[in-house]
């Protein structure tokens, strides 16, 4: 290729994988591995057995179902019948297309998202897609990962390819390092704070800067798992040593001779010197303090040592009275102190806080603690060999020991798909990623934050800064 | 698809920012294996009330928007998840054209693969459009795909962008997977590369 100005990840995956250019720049991109759940394929698997077509590459596709089973125990089968048959239908549609399957009694068994990255399916320079927004979480190790809707899922399963358009570049630069007591969570928080919901629409972010190189594969992740919160379909972090070392060795990890090829080629992947982007944000990490989400965007976020905003200082009528109606719904005044909010419900989880990290901050919050009566906390591993790591190091026990309870993997009430949801008027303090109203069960009242962060609200019975707890 | 050429319809207001895909259709009403059926669950939460009655200050709870085929939106709209669920329930309910200032990236992709048009265009324009939808059955709105205008009620034309290789879709009907066969010999092309050059991807 006759590319010399120097490009950025984005640019080079992207280039690497156009088959062809059509005239309106639309190209038709490759599309290397291609994660399946129950809930958006279905239709997909019907269309394709409609119009009489194969899956192209059973071997770059991946199915696990997460969304809709049960964390309770599953050795009897799902009892809701609706949630069985769509697991029924999984189960049927990958025998008949032969995509393989982690099935739900299987340790490898989690959120496609947490799956990925953990079987080594997602590597560097790859395009990645699953029908699910938060495919954006792949980006961590330098893949372009992102969400698409089941029309474009059958698409890939009969072709390997998405019509798709370029699109522009956002680097988001995190400068010094983060202060003690902020995690990841904080730094997604605050570049959603700063750029608001549809401030990456059309973008796809790279993250860069001495504070995201500073954190491990599980912190990238969460960054990048919330750039569809800030209205990126897909973000992206320069792979490194870190990330190189996180994916040795996992099963589907290049091997031997292969692997050394694989290294070479994705350490040409970072952002050339000179590259421009369409948009630069740069956050000071020293400044970030440990955040919370007030209202039912996840833009809507402020410090946990302040207060409820008040609708009254915004710039328009029509955002004052979507302010109010946030208060309305989360049952909140103007001014009252984030820290004298009372918790009902503590869940920690999801493909955005539900890896082994998470669980070790949550544990270490949680050591010698017990959850406040009457609060019912619950910790959702991101995969049955998350959860198998925990019990090995025996967090389990230690949560358990504290008043948590103690599930199987899957998506639980980060969506609210199987039992596990919040009632009406509940108020939870959720490691997730989306505030929207209803989102963890109808009425429910969401307040984002850090795995650590939760486990301090449910052992104080109200959002609280984990800071303090550390004196 | 049924293809998207020229609809006369009422247009129900929906101004609010944000409105996100757990709105359109809550996680709840997922759980089908089928593309239909949504529509009654549109808006779930705006349009039922806890007891599972109609909330009669819903847009679409009133005459005559509940046969809106045009919903004026506002930014941001379709925001959150990648749920095609959203797309399906708007059709099922019989909207075909959301009119917005803009629309999260996803929802705006999966619409074109429906027949739904959405359309952009900027907040003073939706702003006109959103008195006209007020106005109710005597305020149809025309939107020409072929020619890309809005026809107000007045008989103002309102010219829109659209992605040309979109509209050939949309006013066809064509699915995208059959184009796409087309290519097969490059995409095997590509494949044959790839595992000589590649052969850990
Ligand atoms: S954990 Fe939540 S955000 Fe992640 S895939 Fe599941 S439902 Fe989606």
């Amino acid at each position: 290729m006759a590319e010399t100005r120097p490009r950025t990840l984005f640019d080079k995956i992207w280039d690497s994988h156009v088959v062809e250019r059509l005239p309106d720049g639309t190209c038709l991109l490759y599309i290397d591995r291609h994660l399946v759940h129950e809930v958006t394929s279905p239709q997909a698997f019907e269309g394709l057995r409609m119009a009489g077509r194969q899956v192209r590459r059973p071997d770059a596709t991946f199915a696990v179902a997460d969304h809709n089973v049960p964390t309770s125990d599953r050795s009897a089968g799902i009892a809701e019948p609706e949630s069985r048959i769509q697991v029924e239908t999984l189960e049927k549609n990958v025998a008949e297309f032969g995509v393989p399957y982690f099935p739900l009694l299987d340790a490898r068994q989690g959120i496609v998202h947490i799956v990925g990255p953990e079987q080594g399916i997602s590597q560097p320079g790859m395009t990645i897609v699953c029908g699910d927004s938060h495919t954006s979480t792949h980006g961590a190790l330098g893949a372009l990962a992102f969400g698409i809707g089941t029309s474009e899922v059958e698409h890939v399963l009969a072709t390997q390819t998405l019509l798709q358009k370029p699109a522009k570049n956002m680097l988001v630069r995190v400068d010094g390092a983060l202060p003690l007591g902020c995690t990841a969570k904080d730094i997604i928080l605050a570049i959603i704070g700063r750029i608001g919901t549809a401030g990456g629409t059309g973008h796809v972010i790279e993250y860069a800067g001495e504070a995201i190189r500073a954190l491990d594969m599980a912190g990238r992740m969460t960054i990048c798992n919330m750039s569809i919160e800030g209205g990126a379909r897909a973000g992206l972090i320069a792979p490194d040593e870190t990330t190189f070392a996180y994916i040795k060795g996992r099963p589907h990890a290049p091997k031997g001779e292969a692997w050394d090829r694989a290294v070479a080629w994705w350490k040409s992947l970072p952002s050339d010197e000179g590259a421009s982007y369409d948009t630069t944000i740069v956050i000071n990490a020293p400044d970030i303090v440990p955040l919370v989400t007030w209202g039912t965007s996840p833009e809507d976020v402020v410090p946990v040592t302040g207060a409820v905003p008040d609708p009254a200082n915004e710039s328009s009528e029509a955002r004052r009275a979507a302010k109010q109606r946030m208060l309305d719904y989360m049952g909140l005044t103007p001014g009252q102190r984030m820290q004298d909010i009372a918790v009902d419900v503590v869940f920690i989880g999801s493909c955005t806080n539900g890896r082994i990290e998470d669980i070790r901050a949550a544990a270490a919050v949680a050591k010698g603690r017990k959850v406040v009566s009457g609060v019912r906390a619950m910790v959702v591993p991101g995969s049955g060999l998350v959860k198998e790591a925990a019990e090995a190091e025996g967090l389990d026990k230690v949560l358990i020991e504290a008043g948590f309870e103690w599930r199987e993997a899957g998506c639980s009430m980060c969506l609210g798909m199987n039992p596990d949801q919040l009632k009406p008027g509940q108020r939870c303090a959720s490691t997730s990623n989306r505030n929207f109203e209803g989102r963890q069960g109808p009425g429910g009242r969401t307040h984002l934050m850090s795995p650590a962060m939760a486990a301090a609200a449910a052992v104080t019975g109200r959002l609280t800064d984990v800071r303090e707890l550390a004196r | 698809m049924q293809p998207f050429t020229t609809l006369t319809g009422i247009a129900a207001p929906l101004p609010q920012p944000n409105v996100d895909t757990d709105k359109i259709i809550p996680a709840r009403f997922l759980k089908t294996i089928l593309r239909t059926g949504l529509g009654k669950n549109l808006f779930d939460t705006l349009r039922y009330r806890p007891d599972g009655s109609e909330n009669p200050d819903f847009i679409l709870n009133r005459e005559p928007y509940r046969k809106a085929e045009i919903l004026i939106a506002g930014p941001n709209f379709g925001c959150g998840s990648s749920r095609e669920h959203a797309p399906w329930a708007l059709l099922d309910f019989g909207i075909r054209c959301v009119i917005a200032p803009d629309f999260a990236d996803i929802f705006f992709n999966n619409c074109f693969k429906n027949g739904i048009l959405p359309i952009k265009l900027p907040q003073e324009v939706c702003d006109a459009l959103l008195a006209d939808a007020e106005l109710g059955a005597n305020a149809r709105l025309t939107v020409d795909l072929e020619r890309q205008v809005v026809v107000r009620p007045n008989g103002e034309e309102i010219r829109f962008e659209v992605d040309p290789f979109r509209k050939h879709c949309l006013l066809n009907g064509l699915d995208d997977i059959g184009q796409t066969m087309a290519h097969a010999p490059k995409i095997d092309a590509f494949e044959t590369r790839r595992r000589a050059e590649q052969p850990w991807l």
